[in-house]
């Protein structure tokens, strides 16, 4: 049978839609050596790699850990201690899927983070600063001054922390100790203190490991606390890595990164994505309905027919066309998938 | 295995990609050297695959 | 060889029968076998053969892909061998790492080549929209499986793109259950779960090329025609009716 492949075994007249349908082909068919094509890809994909590897390398920046966060910049560090404990950082105030602080971001009705809920529950006050504190087993000052903080009634601690959180905004560091103008904290400077003090010998990193086990794998709870300071998202921005920077296709160093992410990165720097409180579920809906546009392509009008109307194709089936266009008598015009030519087998 | 541990061991990076990036902006684009040339590379060989003659052509008839 | 495997001879000597024996027609075996015999014949799943218009190079992208993601698999493998920490206090396992990264670049690089092709083409003309739809289905998980790759470096990289792409993933609520800062969960995707569904979307992708063939050319352009492919009826028996 010669027709549209569409219309194949229906027996039925259907109309050939050039976008949808193809004909079968009957014309000639020369060898291709599919084996050996794959086993050259293969070699030359492999050369290829050994050459880039050889020449460029691969980028490992050391990570970040609080240790040397708290070490480098323990102002910064202490800055973000006191929103954790009073639960205004950005995982403090995040909402779904670590606690109910915050409102998860929405499309008009539309809260797929809300209707999910809470799923990784983290309560910053208790396990970033009590919780890891309350393992220090020879501080009895820093202990004591949990205890009097658990104590007091959460508007005392409000209080406390309102005031220490103004305070410590102009914090110095000076000969190895937190410097922070006097004020009524309660026991606040002194937690804020004991756990940078914590921070800096390397402890708290051990004590934010999610799992209370030996092994553990999952570093939820450092990350996100070393994702609250400043410290983190400056060395980011130094390597422009910012989102805002188009970072999330960047690579550290010169090396190119994930560039099939253009299309998402673009839509963060554009209005009203670029300001707005629900970016990210904005843009994941956008690529989300874009993916399935691309996939569902055969089926869309107009979208499929750009690649007759761009006739591109004519350049790739060049040798095709030259063939089954030249002229009738022409030596060597064969019939291929060209319409017209004789109804063929059925 | 000890192949491997030679060249590794031999050359660590010919280039060495690990100082400060190179970016280009234009307008609200930003796109690094490294993601430009490889997205550049990418519409060159795309091109050059169509433009170019394709090596075995005129195979025998059926 | 000796006569004692029955498979070998009875699909040499009739490729779409159904049982060796006629008492075992209706075993689910055989008719497994004999479905699967019967829509992709050895000729048709390897041939040797393709229509004249098949000379471009850009019909070589799509193997080139397949090549880069052997190579990925390959040094994939190497890296688990010594395991994750291995390749940032190793020369040899930094090296095994650069060559990782390069042929995941080519085989993006190759697969969006592949994918601009096949859309210019309109590959997806007679009846091969699905192996369309496993072709983007495919590009798509290989996002994944490259992003989870990212967050498996236990590096600064892998800090910064888990704790900026969290926000994304919990905005949709699939942070619930894909916890990107939870690098035991995301090695486990990485090395386990995203290549499988790769290489067995890969497989229905290419069985599906194979069982329909290569997308034949747009209809010429013929004295009297229209403009290329247009306003012409066809029956299923190819007259051509306007």
């Amino acid at each position: 049978m010669s027709a549209a492949a569409a219309a194949h075994g229906a027996g039925s007249r259907r109309r050939f839609k050039p976008d949808r349908d193809a004909d079968e082909w009957h014309g000639r068919y020369v060898p291709y050596d599919l084996v050996k094509e794959f086993l050259i890809a293969l070699l030359v994909v492999i050369l290829l790699v050994v050459g880039l590897a050889v020449v460029f390398a691969s980028p490992d920046d050391k990570p970040v850990t609080i240790r040397s966060w708290s070490n480098a910049s323990p102002v910064d560090f202490a800055q973000t201690a006191i929103t954790e404990l009073d639960g205004t950082s950005g995982t403090g105030s995040y909402g779904p899927p670590y606690n109910t602080n915050g409102t998860a971001q929405s499309i008009g009705f539309f809260a797929p983070a809300k209707w999910a809920g809470v799923h990784h529950p983290i309560d910053t006050a208790n396990d970033f600063v009590l919780g890891p504190l309350a393992t220090l087993p020879n501080d009895p000052q820093v202990g004591a001054a949990v205890s009097e903080y658990r104590a007091a009634s959460p508007a005392q601690q409000a209080a406390w922390t309102a005031a220490y959180e103004k305070a410590v905004a102009d914090a110095t560091w000076q000969n190895g100790a937190l410097k922070v103008p006097a004020g009524d904290y309660g026991p606040v400077g002194t937690i804020v203190s004991g756990l940078t003090s914590m921070a800096r010998s390397g402890a708290l990193d051990g004590a934010l490991l999610s799992s209370r086990q030996f092994y553990g794998t999952d570093y939820t709870k450092p990350l996100l606390f070393i994702a609250d300071g400043q410290y983190l998202a400056s060395l980011a921005d130094h390597q422009h890595l910012s989102g805002d920077q188009w970072g999330m296709m960047n690579e550290t160093g010169n090396w190119p990164g994930q560039a099939w992410l253009w299309l998402y990165t673009l839509w963060y720097q554009v209005p009203p994505m670029k300001t707005s409180s629900n970016a990210d579920l904005q843009v994941f809906s956008i690529m989300i309905i874009l993916t399935i546009i691309l996939a569902l392509v055969p089926f869309i009008p107009g979208v499929r027919s750009i690649p007759r109307w761009t006739r591109l194709y004519r350049l790739i089936w060049r040798n095709h066309y030259r063939e089954v266009e030249r002229p009738p008598g022409t030596s060597g015009a064969r019939s291929g998938a060209g319409p017209p030519k004789v109804p063929a087998s059925v | 295995m000890p192949v491997l541990a030679m060249i590794g061991s031999l050359v660590g990076a010919l280039v060495d990609l690990g100082g400060p990036g190179h970016y280009v902006h234009w307008g609200f684009i930003q796109i690094s050297w490294g993601n430009l040339i490889v997205i550049g590379l990418m519409a060159i060989v795309f091109i050059l695959a169509i433009a170019l003659p394709f090596p075995h052509r005129g195979g025998d008839d059926q | 060889m000796t006569v004692t495997d029955p498979s070998a001879h009875s699909t040499a000597a009739d490729p779409g029968v159904a049982a060796d024996r006629p008492e075992d027609a209706d075993q689910w075996t055989a008719k497994v076998r004999a479905a699967a015999v019967g829509a992709l014949p050895p000729q048709k799943l390897l041939p040797d053969r393709q229509p004249a218009y098949v000379a471009s190079w850009i019909y070589v992208f799509g193997v080139t892909t397949i090549s880069a993601l052997i190579v990925v698999i390959g040094t994939g493998m190497l890296l688990a061998i010594m395991g994750p920490n291995w390749w940032h206090v190793s020369s040899t396992g930094l090296f095994v790492n650069s060559l990782h990264l390069w042929s995941v670049e080519i085989f993006f690089f190759a697969m969006v080549i592949h994918l601009w092709g096949k859309f210019f083409m309109a590959a997806w003309r007679g009846r091969r929209a699905a192996t369309w739809i496993t072709g983007v289905v495919t590009f798509l998980v290989s996002v994944g499986a490259a992003f989870t790759g990212y967050l498996s470096q236990q590096n600064f990289d892998s800090q910064w793109i888990s704790t900026q792409a969290k926000d994304g993933i919990n905005s949709t609520g699939v942070g619930a259950i894909f916890n990107v800062t939870n690098f035991g969960q995301m090695l486990m995707w990485h090395i386990v779960l995203l290549p499988l569904a790769v290489v067995v979307l890969v497989g229905i992708h290419v069985l599906l090329v194979r069982l329909r063939g290569v997308v034949t050319p747009f209809r010429a352009r013929t004295v009297g025609d229209g403009p290329p492919g247009d306003d012409v009826t066809t029956t299923a028996t190819g007259e051509v009716t306007a």
